[in-house]
């Protein structure tokens, strides 16, 4: 009996996990507009509801109502699986991500983390070099040199930008000496801010190979350049519209804030407060409950902030730069920080 | 509680579909396919004899195979991509001469 | 529970493994062995081998594959074509391989102390595969690793173009 409980608790979080997740990726586009905006000196979209906050309801409501065009020429049950796949990869890894304490939990019911997986991590990073499909296939269906040529370039970028991605979080992985999310947040609450990894854990070298690689990996600018407007109009997608086009843009943004939440638990303490015991345990259960939650959407509001200040400052590289730059710098980094790591690890004991 | 003689069995049939595959296809990149079936089948196995002695070696084979599989698979798909320059085809019957 | 998954994901196998030969074109053949390998990885964390399931999606899904749907679409292979040769495969290979899988089965069936699997069986953990890998293992492993680099070498200097085009390129 207990394990239809079980089934039917955790639907229910998936449901409301997904509702918040896809709110989440339309505020995130709403803000992305109105900080280029801010950054390009105009105002972004202000005419829909207060501040244009109403904007995203519209902008659905127009791509659901767009008319659905399937091209002739395009390979179908590929065609039609792409968009699917992508948003489908990019929603599944939220699932091991812990967003507030998972001690919180009255009856038994873990409220704050869908599943808490031994090889969490490692389940974020399978389910992400498993998105590669949505992107390859979309191109290659398509029928078109500039999705092909996109999709060509994704993949290859995706490939390269994943060594480095995985091998910048062995440095955390071997401080905290466990791969589950939970483990490697509660190994960082020491002492708030100081007990960081980026900080406390010496991984800034890390942390900044990690950031660098998951723009890549999400190609978002500098290093968008399966969609490089100027060049292949509009990449792997040129040839989606209405809803499918929108699926691969909620894929987009859903994968930037996977990307986000994963630098948040390893390298900035995950839903720890910044000022460590200062401000101590309140007397209120609720708010005890509610405030970690504060400090990771705050910290993962940092990172898509971060995202697009990144995407309005900087130029996109050229193709063989991003290669050159992913290969002959990241990697070894990466490895030597690896190599750093573990013999301080080793002289500490 | 499942037999461990049906994952056994299992993994003979995907072992042997990968045979059936490598004889009948007739396509280089589906033949390396079918390879790679085989060698999936094989570690399945490993798996369930791991689990039936409670040796964790059984598991670390398995790992050894797959950086076999993936060495192989960068330096075949490297071969192939060269023999299609060359010939300008997949089709094994096609590729039957030393030379050009 | 343990016997639905096992059912699913073990139909899912020999699904994508058929469809893989079934298909014409190269590119379903490579996304049915995703399908294949992803099952795999279902029933290798049901008989308790998690980090290799992991490893299973990130180095054959996610890579390997990966790499194989890379080619396919760069060569724009085709459908292939029926020719004498597949034929007497055919007619051969089929009776064999028959009689290879019955022998096998019976070998297995009737294997006296195999025991069973169930979910409340235990996981083995990360840690205790990367002890045995690092302390008993450490050769071997070091020697793999000096293998791929290899054949890291070997696959740059065979998908190079031919000596000539590059020495025209320079």
């Amino acid at each position: 009996m207990t394990i239809w409980w079980f089934v039917l608790w955790s639907i229910l979080k998936v449901l409301v996990v997904t509702v918040v997740l896809l709110t989440a990726v339309a505020y995130t586009v709403l803000l992305e507009r109105k900080v280029v905006g801010r950054i390009q000196n105009r105002w972004g979209p202000s005419r829909v509801g207060p501040f244009g906050l109403l904007q995203p309801l519209v902008d659905g409501a127009k791509l659901f109502l767009k008319e659905d065009i399937v091209p002739t020429s395009v390979y179908k049950p590929l065609y039609l699986l792409a968009p699917v796949l992508a948003l489908g990869c990019a929603l599944i890894s939220i699932a091991v991500v812990p967003f507030g304490n998972p001690e919180v939990a009255p009856q038994g019911f873990r409220i704050f983390q869908i599943s808490d997986v031994n090889i969490g991590l490692l389940v974020v990073l399978g389910i992400t070099s498993i998105g590669v499909y949505g992107i390859a296939l979309a191109g290659w269906s398509s029928n078109n040199k500039y999705s092909l040529m996109g999709s060509l370039r994704s993949s290859a970028q995706l490939i390269s930008y994943e060594l480095a991605l995985g091998l910048s979080l062995v440095g955390v992985v071997m401080l905290a000496g466990s791969l589950n999310l939970r483990v490697i947040v509660e190994s960082q609450a020491a002492h708030g801010l100081l007990s960081w990894n980026i900080f406390g854990g010496f991984q800034f070298v890390a942390f900044f190979i990690y950031l660098m690689a998951a723009y890549a990996e999400t190609n978002r600018a500098p290093f968008d350049l399966p969609e490089a407007e100027s060049e292949l109009t509009a990449g792997y997608h040129t040839e989606y519209s209405s809803m499918k086009f929108a699926t691969f843009f909620m894929a987009e943004y859903a994968n930037m804030i996977t990307v986000s939440c994963v630098a948040t638990l390893m390298f900035f303490g995950g839903w720890t407060s910044p000022l460590g015991n200062l401000i101590g345990p309140f007397q209120n259960q609720i708010i005890n409950a509610i405030l970690p939650i504060f400090w990771f959407v705050l910290k993962v509001f940092f990172f898509l902030f971060l995202y697009i200040w990144v995407r309005g400052t900087l130029p996109r590289f050229r193709y063989d730069q991003l290669m050159n730059f992913g290969w002959r710098y990241l990697l070894p980094l990466a490895i030597l920080n690896i190599v750093g790591t573990s013999l301080w690890l080793a002289l500490k004991q | 509680m499942i037999p461990l003689s049906w994952y056994l069995l299992l993994s003979a049939t995907l072992f042997c579909l990968g045979i059936v595959g490598f004889l009948v296809r007739r396509n280089l990149i589906t033949i390396f396919m079918s390879i790679e079936l085989m060698l999936n089948g094989v570690n399945l196995s490993f798996v369930t004899f791991a689990h039936q002695w409670h040796l964790v070696k059984g598991q670390i084979f398995v790992f050894f195979v797959m950086v076999v599989a993936a060495a192989e698979a960068a330096v075949g798909l490297a071969i192939i991509i060269a023999i299609f320059r060359a010939r300008a085809t997949l089709a094994v019957d096609r590729i039957d001469l030393m030379k050009l | 529970m343990h016997l639905i998954l096992f059912i699913v994901f073990a139909g899912l196998c020999l699904a994508g493994a058929l469809n893989l030969l079934l298909q014409k074109h190269p590119i379903n053949s490579a996304l049915s062995l995703v399908v294949v390998m992803t099952s795999l990885a279902v029933l290798y964390l049901l008989l308790g081998a998690e980090f290799l399931a992991a490893a299973q999606i990130i180095v054959y899904a996610g890579a390997i594959m990966v790499l194989f749907t890379f080619v396919i679409m760069l060569l724009n292979a085709g459908r292939e074509e029926r020719t004498l040769g597949s034929k007497a495969a055919v007619a051969l290979g089929f009776p064999a391989v028959a009689a290879i899988l019955a022998v096998i089965a019976t070998v297995i069936l009737k294997a006296q102390d195999l025991g069973s699997v169930s979910l409340s069986d235990g996981i083995t953990s990360t840690e205790e595969l990367s002890r045995v890998l690092f302390h008993e293992l450490l050769l071997p492993f070091e020697v793999t690793s000096v293998l791929i680099l290899i054949a890291i070498l070997g696959a740059v200097s065979l998908a190079r173009k031919g000596h000539g085009d590059q020495e025209a390129g320079k």
